[in-house]
């Protein structure tokens, strides 16, 4: 690595995710800000010298850091977890940050009285199965995730429809029986009469910090990486 | 980026394919026909059988007529669509081709896409002489190699499963499960009552045994109808009031599956557990047949080692006889060659015809890497 070579760290471009970010530094003597026009996704670190600040939409965090294309980043576990196979292999977690925090759940109608628990989702899928001459529909971004899930919890006769967006809409549009999503609340499954299966979640996540396993650590990176554990930790 | 594709080179090259083609030479010299298969399958018909699951574990692209398409898994559905649509009878066909399988959970380590030489025999006349048939070749192209071979017999479990004195809905819980062998067996416990109901269930039950009408103020939404949700509230009511399996027989059950022994032992033991449960006594007699069958192609079935569960695991379509020859100490890798016997695929693949159907593959890399060459 050459002298002049520096370390980068990714976190979220926009909304309450960048800014939480930001504190979550500042509390720790590394102050993150924007620079440029106020649309322009670019931004500089100062208190941690040959740092630059990159800022990237969160879902494309893992990928970059998967690629050692950038040394640190901030996304949340849900991203990290669906997006990359073996993820411990690639990341080491340096700190969960404490906010962000989601759980990705499976939901149902409410009006599914006879549906509480995962068991409960397998009979009606097999039934549904039977009914219907075809798998029930589950809609989600979270392929990966559910899949290992249900599979782990004996889960079958289901398929996962891909839903970037809306998806607690897929059920009143008849695009889905069943929708695995993110919430933190709550608040959106139900104002979409649906309801949370009774069972821990797929996944609790919260905005994280990682570090790339396969980024240059040569040179002054390593100082930077070892005086970013002190600062963390501290 | 990881070591999955060694550079392109599929599994260890020209020394895998040499061994491949050492062992087709061998199928097609012992008189089966040599049989293609595309290697862009239909996406449909796979995701039908296996499910969601597959998609873990083959690779999915898409054309822009035929829609979903996937990388080809596997050899036996092809061929035994080649058969179904009019081949032959009886048939033996073999084949030799790269299959493609994600390998996420063994940390890249395994190739994704490796040989497969496969034999398979379609044939009404005697499924126990065919079974053995097949496993006395495999046995004889792999001899001198370091492999120890298992057998079992999906055909026991099943019965074991059908003649249980329980509802026909219990019944058909356990055999939709039976590939999965935790739930399969939380099932089981629930079934003999010896396992809690969970307590949302056993609430539900209450609000219903007690002529409680159980319904939600919100509105209907999906295509799931409020005429299903009753459906199955009848249901629930109705196996509630299911007697228990009585825990003893669920002990039998749960010994039978576990019965792992050299081949006459283990039929020996089973035939202890019949004595608890007589409908499993016809399979039994037919596992008899086939090992006379293989003794009289020379294996030495007092050294064979019979596992019930064997097979049980794997995402595969066998309802029978199932065997492996597996790298002794290398627990690491999966079996070098396995198979068995899957009658109720051509029935599904048959649209309204079957036709017994048994055989297996090897995957020849993992022969070469075994004996150093890799």
């Amino acid at each position: 690595m050459s002298l002049d070579q520096r370390v980068k760290i990714g976190v979220p471009s926009k909304g309450r995710l960048m800014e939480k970010t930001f504190d979550w530094f500042s509390a720790r003597g590394i102050t993150m800000r924007r620079t440029g026009a106020e649309r322009e996704y670019s931004g500089a670190v100062d208190g941690l010298e040959g740092v630059d600040l990159v800022l990237l939409s969160a879902s494309e965090i893992p990928r970059e850091l998967a690629a050692g294309r950038i040394h640190f980043g901030v996304t949340g576990t849900d991203l990290v977890r669906e997006k990359l196979a073996d993820w411990r292999a690639q990341l080491e977690v340096m700190a969960e940050l404490g906010f962000g925090h989601a759980d990705l759940i499976i939901a149902v109608p409410e009006a599914w009285v006879d549906v509480e628990t995962l068991d409960d989702l397998d009979a009606v899928a097999a039934a549904f199965r039977q009914d219907h001459g075809f798998r029930l529909r589950i809609a989600t971004k979270y392929h990966r995730l559910v899949r290992e899930f249900l599979r782990a919890n004996g889960v079958a006769d289901y398929q996962l429809v891909d839903s970037q967006g809306a998806t607690e809409g897929t059920i009143r549009n008849l695009t889905a029986e069943a929708v695995a999503d993110i919430t933190s609340t709550g608040e959106t499954l139900r104002a979409n009469h649906l309801k949370i299966l009774n069972t821990a979640p797929v996944l609790r996540s919260q905005a994280t910090l990682y570090r790339s396993l396969s980024a240059d650590w040569s040179g002054a990176s390593a100082d930077i990486l070892a005086h970013l554990r002190e600062r963390v930790a501290g | 980026m990881s070591a999955q594709n060694n550079g392109g080179q599929p599994g260890n090259g020209q020394a895998a394919r040499a061994e491949a083609q050492r062992l087709f030479g061998a199928f097609q010299n012992w008189g089966a026909v040599p049989i293609e298969a595309a290697i862009l399958q239909p996406a449909g018909t796979l995701l039908d059988l296996y499910g969601e699951d597959i998609r873990a574990r083959a690779y999915v692209t898409h054309d822009p007529v035929q829609g979903e398409m996937m990388l080809r898994p596997d050899f036996t559905v092809p061929v035994v669509q080649t058969h179904m649509a009019g081949g032959a009878e009886p048939a033996r066909y073999c084949y030799m081709g790269e299959v493609f399988r994600k390998q996420e959970g063994a940390g890249g380590a395994r190739a994704s896409e490796y040989l497969q030489v496969g034999y398979e025999v379609f044939d009404r006349a005697n499924p126990q002489r065919a079974d053995a048939e097949v496993f006395a070749l495999f046995a004889r192209l792999l001899s001198g190699r370091a492999l120890r071979p298992s057998i079992g017999d999906i055909g026991i479990l099943r019965a074991a499963v059908n003649g249980l004195p329980t509802s026909d809905l219990r019944r058909a819980a356990l055999m939709r499960h039976l590939w999965r062998p935790q739930r399969f067996r939380a099932l089981l416990e629930r079934f003999a009552g010896r396992a809690p109901l969970p307590e949302a269930r056993a609430a539900l039950l209450a609000r219903l045994q007690a002529g409680e009408r159980v319904e939600s103020a919100a509105p209907q939404i999906g295509l799931r109808s409020g005429a299903e949700v009753e459906a199955r509230l009848t249901k629930l009511l109705s196996d509630a009031q299911t007697p228990h399996i009585p825990g003893a027989l669920v002990d039998r059950v749960e010994a039978l599956l576990n019965v792992a022994d050299k081949a006459p032992k283990a039929l020996a033991q089973m035939r202890a557990h019949a004595g608890d449960m007589p409908w499993i006594a016809p399979s039994l007699d037919l596992l008899e047949q086939r090992l006379a069958a293989l003794a009289a192609l020379g294996i030495d079935v007092d050294a064979l080692d019979f596992e019930a569960s064997y097979g049980r695991t794997t995402l595969e379509y066998y309802d029978g006889f199932v065997f492996g020859f597996s790298a002794d100490g290398r627990e690491d890798l999966p079996p070098v060659a396995s198979g068995g016997r899957f009658d109720a695929l051509t029935t599904v693949l048959g649209q309204g015809s079957s036709i017994p159907a048994v055989g297996g593959v090897v995957r020849p890399a993992l022969l070469v890497e075994l004996e150093g060459g890799a």
